[in-house]
């Protein structure tokens, strides 16, 4: 859009002055989205970050303040580091990582895993079907994500439909329990999750070159090899865009491991929940989610560096 | 290579459709059952629907959603063209990594982390400025803006990296300035991105609990916060009939966006089509002439 037209004469100094202040076209294009985003996005991590590193205090709101004028007009700044210590020295804590990481990565292969078959097929079906198909993965992405979650309850539990069904067929005699369950957080996360998982790789997977499948089986490779050797590895990108967006939101799963899960499992969204709503602890809330962050920093550069390579930019 | 295993392809996409859908399907049906007890079928009936409509604080909580929804959605489909057009029309700029990253980072955020600390900068700014007074409808709005105008800026930003910029090119050749040409030629062509992008920015905010949980006040409990207090507590029956409800609300409205949207791309192509051939018959005339 470079045009160099020059911009029609101001009439007066003030229209003149007003010209110069007031951002033109471009810059306040790009300003406003950018203002928002620093103000509401990322100033707030600043003072998560602010906070994690005060002490509690019983009042609203439920911390001291960092900085503080001291009776001889010095500036004080207390920095409290014993949130972080605390995090470090209870197991609670370290347990609740390590079960978020565990739970994420198994629901993340057990998303790709249903999910490649599927963006496969989508992509290899003619171009008629393919958009109604494309359409139907999309669609409940589109209804609310907690009655969905909701949904699974009356199948799991133990007189649910899966129980009552399979009593029924007589495979079962006892109903299996299901319902809180680790079993139960997985098949909720790869549910809600799995639309994340086809677009990607269909995008990937639909810009496939066939020229490619067709030389290799001239030169005689089976069909294993040549999805292994050509499909396979072509597909890389939108399996990590795919992964890191299953990846990511589910290690601060909060609504699925609460409905769906064992109430004692342990994971680091329902941690800062807790420490937030039940214990109005915010300091440690913030401690936690400072520490959540690091964790998933190097992910979020890696979907970061795919999204800017434009490959994941279709949804 | 399309005939390749065609049973392979029918049987991921059957099984993986079954996974898709059955939980809803025994959700709508469910939800015509007489009984309360929610996996005994015990003959149709629509009073969990009568007893849905009469349920004050259900009604009170979904229209707060819808204006939360509609609102959030507008500003955020505003603001997200605007960082469309900043990230793919205006070349390298000062700061363009760091505004992409802002785009892009809530998609994946975990949603406990992008609500607690809009809660602290809520609490911080009211302790400054004063403002906001309290929580309530307008941090919801302020949050859901923020959280939906990404998914809004990937969907514009993709339309508008497909879309052939030679038209752009062209109207700025006949000496359009820049804001007729997004308004005239721009706007016009990506339309059903923002289209869908603002039901998408509706339905997420529709839909969204865990931040609106720390962004909400006391006396301000959107439609999923009352949802989540009930089933808490298990399965109900009223639920399932707001369920399905809703899954028809969006089920329709995308479907019909949906058709929409491909006749008017019919229609574009086929008004792109002869316009190009109106071009070639110009050049061959002058050719000619």
């Amino acid at each position: 859009m470079g045009n160099a037209r020059p911009p029609a004469q101001p009439r007066s100094d003030v229209a003149r002055w007003l010209q110069r202040v007031i951002p033109k076209g471009k810059s306040l294009v790009t300003s406003v989205p950018y203002l928002w985003l620093l103000l509401f996005f990322l100033i707030p991590f600043v003072i998560v970050l602010k906070i994690s590193f005060s002490d509690t205090q019983i009042a609203m709101p439920p911390y001291q303040p960092l900085f503080s004028w001291a009776a001889d007009q010095v500036l004080q700044v207390k920095l409290h580091l014993s949130n972080f210590a605390f995090l470090v020295q209870d197991d609670l804590y370290w347990m609740s990582y390590l079960t978020s990481l565990k739970v994420a990565a198994i629901s993340t292969l057990l998303c790709l895993l249903i999910g490649y078959p599927m963006a496969y097929a989508i992509a290899r079906s003619r171009e008629s079907t393919r958009n109604i198909l494309l359409l139907l993965v999309i669609l409940p992405f589109w209804t609310s994500f907690l009655l969905r979650v909701y949904a699974w309850i009356g199948l799991l539990k133990n007189n649910g439909f899966i129980n009552n069904t399979l009593m029924a067929l007589g495979i079962i005699d006892q109903p299996i329990q299901m319902m809180q369950t680790d079993f139960a957080v997985y098949l909720g996360i790869v549910y809600s999750y799995l639309p994340f998982m086809i677009l990607p790789l269909y995008t990937t997977l639909v810009k496939l070159d066939l020229t490619l499948l067709e030389a290799a089986a001239d030169l005689g490779s089976r069909p294993w090899e040549a999805f292994l050797k050509i499909t396979l590895p072509l597909s890389v990108p939108g399996i990590i865009a795919g992964c890191m967006l299953v990846f990511i939101p589910a290690i601060g799963e909060f609504v699925i491991p609460s409905l769906l899960g064992d109430p004692g499992m342990l994971m680091i969204g329902k941690v800062l929940w807790t420490e937030f709503f039940n214990n109005r602890d915010w300091p440690v809330a913030s401690a936690v989610a400072i520490a959540l962050l690091l964790l998933l920093v190097i992910p979020i550069m890696i979907f970061q560096h795919f999204q800017e390579s434009g490959g994941g930019a279709h949804r | 290579m399309n005939s390749g295993r065609p049973w392979f392809r029918i049987m991921a996409l059957t099984l993986g459709f079954i996974f898709l859908y059955l939980p809803i399907l025994l959700l709508i049906i469910y939800s015509f059952n007489k009984s309360r007890l929610v996996t005994v079928w015990g003959g149709f009936s629509v009073k969990w629907y009568d007893a849905l409509i009469h349920n004050q604080a259900i009604l009170n909580a979904a229209w707060l959603s819808v204006r939360v929804g509609a609102i959030s959605a507008t500003v955020s489909v505003a603001l997200g063209t605007l960082a469309g057009m900043a990230l793919t029309r205006f070349g390298p700029f000062k700061g363009r990594t760091l505004l992409s990253g802002m785009t892009a980072a809530p998609l994946v955020m975990p949603e406990v982390i992008t609500g607690l600390a809009m809660l602290l900068l809520f609490v911080t700014m009211e302790q400054l400025i004063g403002w906001p007074a309290g929580r309530g409808i307008t941090t919801i709005i302020i949050a859901h803006i923020t959280f939906t105008m990404a998914f809004v800026t990937v969907i514009v930003q993709s339309r508008l990296t497909q879309m052939d910029e030679s038209l752009e090119e062209a109207a700025f050749d006949l000496g359009a300035r820049p804001a007729k040409v997004f308004f005239v030629i721009t706007l016009p062509i990506i339309l059903p991105a923002l289209i869908s992008g603002w039901l998408l920015a509706f339905t997420l905010s529709l839909d969204d609990l865990v931040i609106t949980s720390f962004v909400a006040g006391p006396g301000s409990s959107t439609l999923p916060m009352v949802v989540w207090s009930k089933v808490r507590l298990g399965v109900s029956p009223d639920i399932n009939a707001l369920a399905t409800i809703m899954i028809g609300i969006v089920a329709t409205g995308v479907v019909i966006a949906g058709f929409w949207m491909t006749r008017q791309q019919k229609v574009r192509d086929r008004d792109a089509q002869m316009a190009l051939a109106a071009n070639q018959d110009l050049i061959e005339s002058l050719k000619q002439g």
